[in-house]
């Protein structure tokens, strides 16, 4: 059989009763465009996955594929030996769990009032609440920073360079989703809770069992959403969090990977992986959500 | 919240459970503020009393009473909004009309203590103590000094503002004539010591008038004398050597001690007003104001570029790709959010990296020699570029949501009408779906237009010229407000609050442009 030569018998099939040409004119090119763009999309993603396999793992020597495979990087990332790195991972994930949490629970309670109550100064609140959100916390952070600085003379706990001394900080933002939410409280119809309250609910019980549970997609949504603008707080974390067993992720990585930018690049990568993945996965699960959400006036942050 | 069991039959009282939550985050309330409030007022600490009294007292009134039921509801909220959102805002403005910053922090005594202090120099039989350094937060300060004399073996304790008095005994522990442990304080190791030498050597406690002690080497002070003495009567300061004096005189727009020639003789000064000093320098200075010019133009460059860009390619991506002849087009809409789901500091760090004129993956890649982060036209071209690598993706789903709410009929239309196929995407698409878009494209503007991230974690507002640290070539406005707030050289939080006052009004005015874009006006009635 090796010797024998097979010759092309069949033609190929003819792609949906369309010539090859006008195939591509229509929709091949499309694929090429796709194609580019994910090329364009995946190749950060590819090298820091190879950067973090790459035993060798400076800048000079990694490629997008990597020649050599080894988890040498992940193990000296936890073994601590360049920064504290779970200890970070904890931090961040205390952070961003107890500023989103709060954030969408303080959010969806307003957006409560503001969707089914009705008071004076509701719409001046309302337009208030935008224009403020608009103003980043950031730029008055000369201010913050001495407040904090004050407070934590009486509360040490909430001081400079504390963890709750920054969760407070950034649940400055608690009411960031009052819109969103509010938007979504709108579409439930208002005979839903007139028909609790006149079985006697009270406005909280109409609350907490007839409105929420329904708006549970919405809340996922804003909780990630948040979740990730607060991971991802690079300026307010690096004034307020000095001491290595504090920082958070975006401190941290920043700080190991400026610190020695060569040499840290394998470990650095690794770091990046582990943070990318758990919000990636998430993302996955709520991508029909997420669609949604970002049309209705979302910026990631 | 328990009593699932009945239908509550007409009855709106409130649950027992309910009750005691309520009765136990009332008591949880009044005992903070008990213990809170004599607290603050110790420290002087007014603006922290005055949250802390309106706090309670808010909560008392909304949560007592069954009326103010929407006050119930936004309160928790707008407590977070207003502490750590409105107040700074306000504080900042505040700022921006004072010389607060390095050097002039504290009150006038306190500069005048600073200055004396550091003039100490040693005499010979003076008394000699073994030191240990400690702090009440971070390394950086502020110190506590122990002190154990070393001839007599008695301890010490002072500060820059406390002067030096005997330490109680059971509050220290002295093992070898060093003290070991203070209650309250963390003690810096000897290597920490070291770290900070600078900032510990600024430190002089005060004994008496003429007398101070100061650090000597990492394990030892010693007690000197001032040379420097403040007459308060004259309210001048004098060089005991030579007999010069120095009096508190302006310059540069604020007060502080000056020689005989008028010159700036210390580097310490108070915290004063200095009306609008701040913004004059801003917009008369010209070295400054062409600093700030040049912040703003490329602000401008980059926020609308970036949404430029964005936009672009979000949009011929999602023309592209919105044909359901397409296969797979599922998996591609799902590869290309990957760079939205990165979070973004990930993302600008891996992009960092690129960049390397050697190494860098995009000079390896496209074997160009570019020298991106040093030259300051490339490195805008970099951030841009990273940029947009980030946010196509958002545009890419937002205008695929666009063109699949446009009606198929309008195309249709417009075929029927003898337009092409580029002339229907052009000419009839486009324009529908920027109506949609269009407060998108307003709002991804004005979140850019603030992008600290964007600039500080790719090229830290690098390159900078020679001799100029309060602006590089990529610094936007909000990237060299906290250059100059936290920067190399020097913190000058007034001068960085005017700056930041600016941003304020200009994003006001974005906010403006924006509501009349949007239907958010509508919406609320």
């Amino acid at each position: 059989m090796s010797t024998s030569i097979t010759t092309p018998t069949d033609d190929p099939a003819p792609r949906n009763r369309m010539s090859a040409g006008r195939w591509f004119r229509e929709v091949g090119w499309r694929h090429l465009v796709g194609i580019a763009a994910l090329v364009f999309a995946a190749i950060p993603i590819l090298y820091v996955i190879s950067a973090s396999l790459n035993p060798l793992g400076t800048v000079s020597s990694t490629n997008l594929i990597p020649r050599a495979f080894s988890l040498d990087h992940f193990r000296e990332l936890l073994s601590g030996s360049r920064g504290p790195f779970l200890r970070w991972y904890l931090n961040t994930a205390i952070v961003c769990g107890v500023v989103a949490l709060t954030q969408v629970s303080l959010s969806v309670l307003a957006s409560y009032a503001f969707s089914r109550l009705r008071f004076a100064g509701r719409r001046g609140g309302m337009l208030a609440l935008l224009l403020i959100m608009m103003f980043p916390a950031i730029l008055s952070m000369i201010a913050i920073y001495t407040m904090i600085s004050d407070l934590g003379e009486a509360i040490p706990f909430l001081g400079l360079d504390s963890l709750p001394g920054y969760i407070v900080v950034l649940l400055g933002g608690s009411l960031g989703q009052v819109w969103l939410i509010k938007g979504f409280f709108d579409t439930i119809p208002r005979e839903l809770d007139e028909a609790a309250i006149i079985d006697g609910a009270t406005h909280w019980q109409t609350f907490t069992r007839i409105l929420l549970p329904t708006l549970t997609p919405i809340l996922a949504t804003t909780f990630l959403l948040s979740l990730v603008g607060v991971m991802s707080d690079f300026l307010l974390g690096s004034i307020f969090l000095t001491s290595d067993e504090n920082k958070t992720l975006a401190v941290g990585l920043y700080g190991m990977l400026a610190g020695d930018r060569s040499n840290n690049l394998g470990v650095f990568a690794a770091g990046a992986v582990l943070t990318m993945i758990p919000v990636i996965v998430l993302y996955q699960f709520l991508q029909k959500y997420i669609v949604g959400g970002s049309t209705s006036g979302a910026v990631k942050g | 919240m328990t009593d699932t069991s009945a239908p509550a039959h007409r009855q709106r009282t409130t649950s027992t459970t309910a009750l005691v939550v309520k009765i136990l985050f009332l008591g949880s309330v009044a005992a903070a503020a008990v213990w809170l409030i004599p607290l603050l007022i110790g420290l002087k600490a007014w603006l922290w009393l005055t949250f802390t009294v309106l706090t309670v007292a808010a909560i008392f009134a909304l949560y007592t009473t069954k009326r103010f039921i929407p006050g119930k509801y936004i309160f928790p909220g707008t407590f977070f909004l207003v502490v750590f959102l409105i107040t700074p805002i306000i504080l900042t403005v505040g700022y921006s009309f004072t010389n607060y910053g390095d050097g002039s922090r504290g009150t006038k005594q306190e500069a005048i203590n600073s200055i004396t202090g550091n003039s100490v120099q040693q005499v010979d039989g003076a008394s000699r103590y073994t030191l240990t350094v400690g702090t009440k937060g971070a390394v950086e300060g502020p110190y506590t000094f122990f002190l154990v004399d070393q001839s007599t073996g008695e301890a010490f304790t002072g500060s820059a503002e406390q002067p030096l008095e005997p330490v109680e005994e059971d509050a220290v522990s002295i093992s070898s004539g060093r003290v070991t442990e203070a209650d309250g304080f963390t003690l810096l190791k000897p290597r920490e010591v070291n770290d900070h030498f600078r900032e510990i050597s600024d430190v002089a406690v005060t004994v008496d008038d003429t007398t101070a002690v100061r650090i000597l080497d990492a394990g030892t002070a010693f007690q000197g004398t001032k040379v420097l003495q403040y007459d308060e009567a004259k309210d001048q300061i004098v060089n005991t050597a030579t007999g010069e004096v120095f009096t508190v005189g302006e310059v540069g727009g604020e007060q502080a001690f000056v020689d005989a020639d008028g010159k700036r003789a210390f580097s310490q000064s108070w915290l004063q007003g200095v009306g609008f000093d701040n913004y004059s320098r801003l917009f008369t200075n010209g070295s400054v104001g062409a600093q700030f010019l040049k912040a703003f133009a490329w602000t401008l460059v980059f926020a609308a570029g970036s949404v430029i860009t964005t936009f672009a390619l979000g949009l011929a991506l999602a023309l592209a790709l919105n044909d359901e002849r397409i296969r797979g087009r599922r998996l591609y809409r799902s590869f290309l959010l990957l760079p939205y789901a990165v979070p973004a500091f990930i993302a600008l760090l891996i992009w960092s990296n690129f960049y390397n004129q050697d190494y860098g993956l995009i000079n390896q890649l496209t074997g160009l020699h570019i020298n991106w982060l040093g030259d300051p036209t490339w490195a805008k071209v970099a951030i841009l570029l990273t940029n947009l690598w980030m946010g196509f993706p958002y545009m890419f789903i937002v205008c695929t949501g666009a063109l699949q709410s446009i009606p198929s009929d309008v195309k249709e239309a417009a075929r029927i009408d003898g337009a092409s196929s580029l002339q229907t995407t052009v000419k009839v698409i486009t324009p529908l779906l920027l109506v949609s878009i269009a407060p998108l494209l307003v709002a991804s503007f004005a979140f850019n237009f603030n992008n600290f991230n964007a600039i500080e974690l790719l090229t830290g507002g690098g390159p900078f010229p020679d001799n100029e640290f309060t602006r590089g070539g990529t610094d936007i406005l909000i990237s060299m407000v906290y250059r100059i707030a936290f920067g190399g050289s020097g913190a000058d939080f007034g001068f960085a609050s005017a700056v930041s006052v600016v941003l304020f009004a200009i994003t006001g005015l974005l906010a403006a442009f924006q509501f009349r874009f949007t239907k958010f006006l509508e919406d609320v009635n």
